[in-house]
């Protein structure tokens, strides 16, 4: 093996040096009827050059209809083929459901590959991880502007267990059990959050609140269910369904009957233009980043943001904080603090068992905003915008298709389809154009079953539009 | 841009303060699709009323400035990196190489499932391969982390209670454990009971154990090898007991390194054990994640495992959402992908026999460091050991030295700092595991590394209280940190302002 | 530092002193040194009833967190307002500036608390098992 750098020489001489005959002698303290005696059950070992026969078998398996946005050097790039033309293949699928897809420069893949980066651990001992602590400190900076929010901790696994998070830690600040969440959060975030919650006993309760013909959330419907055992009001923001939420009014209908409000971000480039949740009054601020950080990556690893306001937020943060502080000569340094609220130190009692964060994935997001800068961001989210409304406005004008709201969005939208079968309408525009329109949304409420959620992004070109359209057309047909 | 400390190492300071208005890195296409008129489209309200803060910078100066920062970590790929319980070994670059590969890393989730029909395969290949290293049932591989993999099954056992009509409350959980095991108890609705080791022999006794059961207690949550490096020697006993109380055992397979292949955790009656692939299969910690915590299952815990499941009927690969006494979901889609699949590689690369030549050469290299450290420092439990060895400042303390001086000044020679202050059962612990990737003669370097600074512990001890002195940056002021913290960058220092 | 002999003390290293009426609370130089830089002592409210044995707060330094007890039962009269700030002054002074709260007495607690003689005895004690 490549890696185990050992000869046979000098496994007897360290064998010899501890005094034992062989290195079956070392497994001695396994009691015998733990002892496994067979042979694993696993495939024949590969080198190197079979390894990548192996994963191009598998690889040819998939259908990627793109490589746009992605670096083709460097330790992540692909070399190993798979980089077609992409007019040939069709457009990037116009799929976003949490998982937005962006341009990614190709700094990003490259710094963020460095070894110095990728190969350390958790930055426990401060003075040989500057590197990573810094790059942390400008992650929790980034994350607080984007969010509005007073403070962010060093991330988290994803949006969706950020936002379980939210949810206990607006438990731990007002003493109240219930949360009422938007109908228009994303139904593997709402999953996520019964599964957290579930432990935690009998009056524990999450309550869907009822949404308003334009698929916002209805500030009536809000205002009746509001009471004194409500911790929190999570609303979503643009929705699963790419609504945007005037958070305003549903912040203050929350203070007024002192719950918080959590504002859930799953698309955070929206906020080049959207108003920042904490500004708009939100408590707390989650999000998932990994539509700026990187491809989709089959669903992980991604980034959840966390972000709050508010002087009794930043001892129930729960997770990682890198702070600021000084060296023994005086000199500007990072270190991760507040540790107290952590499982390390407070055990049962900690704020959240959460040990890692996503510090790459973190990373790459970082170096993407840098790169973009406020003017960069907001002319990249004007470009998805434009590009959305005319992809819209093409769709709707399609006989038998209708936006399933009429409400403001971002870069997605849903539509009702003509004959009431969003997935067979995705399928057959996947086997018979090679574009995969969008989710066909009956897989997650039955209900919707005729509405298709079409998400599209800076990648799609003009003529990518054009030809998603003229599959809608032909496929509804 | 920034003040050199030497020729080759620069003084950096956050990206922001190198910004000018105006100037950015990105490189955007012209739009080709009419411009759209924000304010005739969005109510007022909805609009940012001031931009982000983000940084003005080029690539250029985006590039320097993460290229030098990253020349201030230490990491795996320039130093040996000792940390017990994390087993930091090299990470294969045959992995980087498949996680950048489009065909994985441009895959969308919800594409149609006949797209994604590599990836699901390569999930169920994982799948039985972590199967058969732990002798489980069944194994869900969508947790992101060991912490995640604990929470993943302490609720497949509080399910399994549930579901037996119990509503048991208690885990069992020795002194040696990891913060993370409380700290999942406490979310998962159960009271976390500590049960001491044995002082003399590091080990869970069965009489403790014993003595704690009753018909309250919903599962023993056992690390093995535990944090002392030790295998845990009535493992077989203690499991056959809290079987017969009714609970369940949860192993937290942190350790997993030392064992493979010699050790099957399900054939022995464990419920459940997550993986760390971070940890035994090599995925890089990436400063402190992403990594993935898969959970391997006993047979009756599988009706609860979360969804999707894989499922492979024929040829073909399908997810399984319909598991009606699932415990549902722990985060979004699948799991850490990509995580997943260079361990995927690096199980494939290795193979039955290489992986256990990785555990056997893991424990030899500890054993070599334990027999060397027994001459240098006070090693609580000098007869064996697994895959890492635990020390302890005793014989430091009588020269007003602890084990932080010790560990700082370990960087000076050019090595991470071990594990320091845990286990907690043994005051001022350091512990060590080498890992299997590490040549003899590197282990040699590392304890003379300590041969030296122990010496210097007599001669000149300000020499380690002051340490480390190499690294850039001398000892930082935790307390100050914590006690004005500052979380962000201000471009205005204002020490009152978080 | 030597335990001042005004004042009593616990075995879990608080100290008591008796000021006109009220009893100020605090912790011992000991338990100080054992903790290292405090960074946060969280206090009750002025009003609060404690009970004696009971944690009344906690006392937290850079990686460790611990429950402070209390000597006695009463009623909370006051807290020192400056450790909100200024924590440090429990490790420069835990026998002075760096007290924590003043209680209006509701038992007879405080004379069973050991004397400054006694609790340097334990303290010597302890050294000497360990």
């Amino acid at each position: 093996m490549r890696d185990l750098p050992h000869t046979e020489q000098q496994i007897s001489a360290m064998l010899q040096a501890i005094g034992v005959p062989d290195l079956e002698a070392l497994f001695d303290v396994i009691p015998e009827a733990a002892r496994f005696r067979g042979t694993l059950d696993l495939p024949p070992a590969l080198s190197e050059p079979e390894l990548r026969r192996e994963l191009q078998r598998l690889g040819r398996r998939n259908t990627v209809s793109s490589t746009l946005g992605r670096g083709a050097s460097g330790a992540t790039g692909g070399a190993l083929g798979n980089q077609r033309e992409a007019d040939d293949e069709g457009p990037l699928p116009f799929i976003g459901a949490g998982l937005p897809r962006h341009a990614i420069p190709a700094a990003v893949d490259s710094l963020a590959a460095r070894g110095e980066f990728a190969t350390a651990y958790t930055p426990y001992q401060a003075e040989v991880s500057q590197g990573t602590l810094a790059a942390i400190f400008e992650f929790q900076t980034i994350v607080c502007e984007l969010f509005g929010s007073d403070y962010a901790n060093a991330s988290m696994y994803d949006g969706a267990s950020a936002a379980a998070e939210a949810l206990l830690m607006a438990r731990r600040l007002t003493g109240r059990p219930r949360a009422l969440i938007s109908a228009g959060i994303h139904p593997e975030y709402l999953q996520t959050c019964r599964s957290y919650l579930s432990g935690l006993g009998d009056d524990v309760a999450l309550e869907s609140l009822p949404s308003n013909a334009a698929g916002a959330t209805d500030l009536d419907g809000l205002q009746a269910r509001l009471a004194r055992d409500v911790a929190c009001v999570v609303i979503q923001t643009p929705s699963f369904f790419g609504v945007l939420e005037d958070l305003i009014p549903l912040a203050k209908a929350a203070h007024d009957h002192c719950a918080l409000l959590v504002a859930l971000c799953t698309e955070p480039l929206a906020l080049g233009l959207l108003q920042a949740p904490g500004r708009a009054g939100a408590d707390i601020v989650v999000g998932e980043g990994l539509g700026l950080a990187g491809p989709p990556s089959c669903g992980g690893p991604g980034v959840g943001l966390f972000g709050a306001s508010g002087a009794k937020a930043l001892r129930q943060l729960p997770g990682r904080l890198v702070g600021e502080t000084v060296d023994v000569h005086g000199r500007t340094g990072y270190v991760l603090t507040l540790s107290t609220r952590e499982q390390h130190i407070r055990r049962a009692k900690a704020t959240s068992n959460i040990c890692t964060n996503h510090g790459l994935i973190a990373l790459r997001f970082t170096i993407h905003l840098a790169l973009l800068g406020p003017q960069g961001l907001r002319r990249l989210a004007q470009l998805n915008l434009a590009k959305a409304v005319y992809a819209q406005r093409a769709i709707a004008a399609l006989p038998g298709f209708a936006m399933r709201f009429p409400a403001p969005f971002f870069n997605e939208f849903a539509v009702r389809v003509p004959g009431g079968d969003a997935a067979a309408l995705v399928a057959y525009a996947s086997d018979q154009h090679g574009v995969v329109p969008g989710v066909a949304l009956g897989a997650f409420d039955e209900r919707e079953r005729a509405t298709l959620l079409v998400g599209i992004s800076d990648l799609h070109r003009r003529q990518d539009i054009d030809r998603l359209v003229a599959a809608l057309r032909e496929a509804s047909r | 841009m920034s003040q050199p400390l030497s020729g080759l190492l620069h003084h950096e300071r956050p990206i922001f303060a190198y910004g000018h208005p105006g100037r950015s890195g990105a490189s955007l296409p012209a739009c080709d699709v009419p411009a759209v008129d924000l304010q005739a489209l969005w109510p007022a309200a909805l609009l940012r009323d001031q931009p982000p803060a983000l940084p003005e910078v080029s690539e250029p100066q985006v590039v320097r400035h993460y290229t030098r920062l990253s020349q201030w970590n230490m990491s795996i790929d320039t130093a040996m990196y000792p940390l017990g319980s994390c087993t930091m070994k090299y990470n294969p670059r045959i992995a980087d190489l498949a996680a950048g590969l489009p065909a994985f890393a441009d895959l969308h989730p919800y594409q149609p499932e006949e797209q994604l029909q590599g990836a699901l395969l390569l999930l169920h290949e994982l799948e039985q391969m972590l199967k058969a290293l732990g002798g489980f049932s069944r194994v869900t591989l969508q947790p992101a982390a060991g912490a995640h993999g604990e929470l993943c099954g302490l609720m497949m056992i509080r399910a399994y209670h549930a579901d037996r009509g119990q509503a048991r409350r208690k885990v069992l959980i020795p002194d040696t454990a990891h913060g993370t095991n409380p700290a999942t108890c406490t979310l998962n609705g159960f009271t976390a009971l500590e049960l001491p080791t044995s002082a003399e022999r590091g080990v869970l006794e069965p009489e403790t154990v014993r003595a704690a059961l009753d018909d309250e207690v919903a599962a023993l949550m056992i690390t093995n090898p535990n944090t002392l490096g030790l295998f845990e020697t009535h493992i077989v006993e203690i499991a056959e007991m809290v079987h017969r109380a009714g609970g369940l055992v949860y192993m937290d397979g942190a350790n997993f390194n030392a064992v493979m292949g010699k050790f099957r955790p399900g054939d022995i009656g464990v419920d459940a054990m997550h993986f760390n692939l971070h940890k035994t299969f090599a995925t890089p910690h990436g400063g402190g994640g992403p990594g993935a915590g898969p959970v391997g299952v006993s047979a009756a815990l599988e009706p609860f495992l979360p969804i999707p499941t894989v499922e492979r009927v024929g040829e073909r690969l399908r997810l399984d959402y319909d598991r009606p006494r699932s415990i549902g979901r722990l985060r979004s889609f699948w799991g850490n992908f990509l995580v997943l699949l260079r361990a995927w590689v690096y199980l494939r690369e290795h193979g039955a026999e290489g992986l256990s030549r990785v555990s056997e050469l893991a424990v030899l290299n500890a054993n070599y460091l334990r027999v060397q450290l027994r001459a240098l420092l006070h090693v609580p439990h000098p007869q064996h050991c697994m895959h890492e060895v635990v020390a302890s400042d005793r014989d430091l303390r009588p020269l007003g030295l602890s084990t932080v001086d010790l560990a700082k000044r370990l960087i000076d020679y050019g090595f991470h700092p071990p594990t320091v202050y845990f286990p907690l059962v043994v005051p001022g612990a350091l512990m060590v595991e080498p890992t299997e990737t590490e040549a003899p003669e590197t282990l040699d370097a590392f304890v003379a590394a300590l041969a030296a600074i122990v010496e210097e512990a007599h001669s000149s001890p300000d020499l380690l209280r002051s340490a480390p002195h190499l690294a850039g940056v001398g000892r930082l002021d935790e307390a100050r940190a914590a006690r004005k913290p500052r979380l962000r960058y201000r471009p205005d220092p204002d020490p009152e302002t978080p | 530092m030597p335990n001042p002999s005004d004042r009593r003390y616990t075995k879990d290293h608080e100290w008591a002193r008796r000021d006109e009426g009220r009893v100020t609370i605090g912790v011992t130089a000991f338990a100080v040194e054992q903790l290292g830089d405090i960074t946060l002592v969280e206090l009750p409210a002025v009003g609060d009833l404690v009970r004696a044995g009971q944690p009344f707060g906690t006392i937290e330094s850079v990686k460790s967190v611990s429950e402070l007890y209390a000597p006695l039962s009463g009623r909370v009269a006051a807290i020192n307002p400056r450790l909100e700030d200024e924590p440090e002054l429990v490790n420069s002074a835990p026998f002075g500036e760096g007290w924590m709260i003043a209680l209006e007495p509701s038992g007879a607690e405080f004379e069973q608390l050991l004397d400054a003689a006694a609790y340097t005895a334990l303290l010597a004690a302890a050294q000497t098992a360990h």
